[in-house]
């Protein structure tokens, strides 16, 4: 665990936030289990310490885009689960009016541009809202969420360049999760990932995604660079999906190993790991944690049963916001 | 006769061609071990090898591209895209390149390619997993453009597109890749540009594409106990497009409804409306009526995404109103 003394509050905020992310999707998966969720959705299970670690070190000024992974960079940029439970279910409550549903959830209230189906999609994006954060003499900074098999997209390079080319403040976050999809990420990804950024003279790093203080005392540090024009930044983010590719990806092992799994559950889990760190260090014991715990696991539960019993939107809306007024 | 799923179609057209002729070969993500997300391509990579079925990375311009420098220079490539929606992302390489270059050259080079994706909401999969592109490239000359509406055409028409010398589109239907049809042992081939009259009628023709055909399937048999008598054709391919057959039904009938699930404004459904509108003006009774998926972005949520498509029953009272001779303003 990389060691950085800050306060109290911010390290039990962020394990609380993991946690939820957890809780969330728990519960989430559930939902798809019980037939009570309409379509697919990508959990985010195991790779928590890369959304708190990131969003942790972010205003709500500052912006994400996030991808079709999204619940966790949702949970972390501060969404709350009512609202995303009923996203999720269609309702008319969600965040997105039940337009949107698990693949394009978006919070403008704390900075979430959204979540985006296409993979890669939302490269641009980011890349924009830095473009016009530098050119309106804003100091907020854009964090693009992507994952390894994203890297694959051309639009990745033509924004990358263009970001350095004008020195904007945004950060390019690849959570490298050893996979797109069914394929392994070095079946996929030619050379190094971090050096295609450096080839634009982007400094990259690799951070183990597992440890979110880690991942939390860089992103600090490149924001507060990026605020200052120093941007852009590149970050791999070294993480592991526990579930399948989408809820529905059962029997995976044809390309990913039981024991694999194991391994990063038992042995690098990130709360687990983060846990242990807070006892260690007397900032908060066992029952602490435990009743933390418990009351995410309530606040979920109770959010499910919210949303489960929410309206659906009236048929008017259907042609309702395809443009502005 | 067997029956065996629109699923299992695609697979052994490909798996014949690809025995057939070894300048076949198929490329796109996760086609391999995986066999695509819905499972279509299983065992192609176990018989052909990696060689020929090959697993790209997530770079659709890209792999596309050098299908279309293959099919340029002597190869026959499948190309996957797993949704239909990313034809937005390879459009350049279709319709820049792919579509043009036979003309370009003088028809000195040829693009034997097949671009095999899918259409079709209501799967819960959202606005970037749901559209129905088909009037899209159809707008481009140099493309062809089939839709299955059954296991049957499926692999009929992707023999026929592996075979053309002209870069295909297929779009299948993607709630219908479990969907099962009698498919005979035998090899056959299904040409393009003739059309498959469905069911005979006399007051009204329905011509659908894709799962549009079982919809108006279904209209027909509720019209039927109205005493209603629908015909209901599939033209299986809209580029080319059989026109004749079309045109015949509408000059018997009088009236017709063409049905795509494709956004309605500027669509598929326009321009086979306009062709019996132009050439068969003088045998109407009735305007021909366009349906297709409402001018929105696919919503997610099921309470919405279910009113944005065609159903049975509004083809069914559209056709109603049309033989009762009522002017019907909007669908
Ligand atoms: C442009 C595009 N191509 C393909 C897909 C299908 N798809 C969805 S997620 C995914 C894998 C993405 O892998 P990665 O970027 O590593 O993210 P992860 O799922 O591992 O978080 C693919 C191929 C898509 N949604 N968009
Ligand atoms: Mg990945």
């Amino acid at each position: 665990m990389a060691k950085a003394k800050s306060n109290t509050e911010d390290y039990l905020r962020m394990y609380r936030q993991m946690v939820r992310i957890r809780t969330f999707e728990d519960n989430a998966n559930q939902l798809y289990l019980s037939a009570k969720m309409p379509g697919l959705t990508h959990m985010y299970s195991g790779e928590e310490a890369v959304a708190v670690g990131i969003c942790e070190a972010l205003t709500d000024d500052d912006r994400i885009t996030s991808t079709h992974r999204g619940h966790g960079h949702c949970v972390a940029k501060g969404a709350e689960f009512k609202q995303m439970f009923c996203e999720l279910l269609g309702k008319a409550e969600g965040y997105c009016r039940g337009k949107g549903g698990s693949m394009h959830i978006a919070d403008q209230s704390h900075g979430n541009l959204g979540a985006n189906a296409i993979v890669g999609g939302s490269m641009g994006i980011a890349t924009g809202s830095a473009l016009r954060a530098k050119l309106q003499g804003a100091d907020d900074v854009t964090v693009c969420f992507f994952g390894d098999g994203a890297t694959a997209q051309g639009l990745m390079y033509e924004v990358m360049n263009m970001a350095a080319l004008w020195h904007l403040p945004v950060i390019y976050a690849c959570e490298n999760n050893g996979y797109s999809e069914y394929t392994k990420t070095e079946e996929i990804a030619a050379g190094s990932i971090t050096a295609r950024a450096e080839a634009f003279g982007i400094e990259a790093h690799q951070v183990d995604g597992q440890d979110v203080l880690a991942v939390n005392d860089l992103t600090r540090k490149l924001v507060a660079r990026a605020r200052k024009g120093e941007g852009p930044f590149f970050m791999e983010l070294m993480t592991y999906r526990y579930h399948g590719h989408h809820v529905g990806d059962i029997n995976r092992e044809y390309y990913r190993s039981k024991d694999e799994e194991k391994d990063w559950r038992d042995n690098r889990d990130p709360i687990i790991r983060f846990r242990a760190h807070l006892v260690s260090e007397g900032i908060a014991t066992e029952e602490d944690l435990d009743a933390m715990n418990a009351e995410v696991e309530r606040d979920a539960a109770e959010a499910v049963a919210y949303a489960l019993d929410a309206a659906y939107p009236d048929a008017s809306e259907v042609d309702m916001h395809v443009f502005a007024a | 006769m067997r029956e065996i799923t629109l699923s299992q179609a695609v697979n052994e057209a490909i798996a014949e061609e690809m025995r057939r002729d070894p300048t076949v070969f198929l490329m796109g993500e996760d086609v391999a071990e995986a066999g695509t997300p819905f499972k279509v391509l299983s065992g192609l990579v176990e018989e052909f090898g990696t060689e020929r079925v090959i697993d790209t990375p997530i770079s659709e311009p890209g792999f596309v591209g050098l299908a279309v420098g293959a099919a340029m220079t002597g190869a026959r490539p499948i190309v996957d895209l797993m949704f239909g929606d990313f034809i937005y992302l390879v459009m350049d390489q279709l319709c820049n390149q792919a579509a043009k270059q036979h003309y370009m050259s003088g028809g000195k080079l040829t693009v034997p390619m097949v671009l095999r994706t899918n259409m079709g909401a209501t799967r819960r999969s959202a606005a970037q997993h749901s559209q129905s592109l088909q009037a899209l490239v159809a707008h481009i000359p140099g493309l062809k453009v089939a839709m299955p509406s059954s296991a049957y055409e499926a692999k009929g028409l992707m023999k026929t597109a592996i075979r053309d010398n002209n870069p295909v589109v297929i779009f299948e239907d993607k709630l219908m890749y479990q969907d099962k049809a009698p498919v005979p042992e035998e090899e056959y081939l299904i040409p393009f540009g003739v059309a498959n009259i469905k069911r005979e009628g006399s007051d009204i023709t329905l011509i659908g594409t894709s799962s549009m055909v079982q919809v108006a399937e279904k209209a027909a048999e509720i019209l039927a106990l109205e005493g209603i008598s629908a015909e209901v054709i599939d033209p299986r391919t809209i580029v080319p497009l059989d026109e004749a057959t079309l045109l015949a039904s509408v000059k018997k009938t009088s009236r017709a409804i063409v049905i795509d699930e494709g956004h309605q404004s500027y669509g598929v459904t326009a321009e086979i409306a306009s062709r019996l509108n132009e050439k068969a003006f003088y045998h109407l009774d009735a305007p021909v009526l366009r349906m297709g998926a409402m001018d929105v972005p696919v919503p997610f949520s099921p309470a919405l995404e279910d009113l944005t498509v065609p159903t049975p029953e509004q083809v069914a009272a559209n056709a109603r109103r049309l033989c009762a001779g009522e002017l019907i303003h909007a669908a």
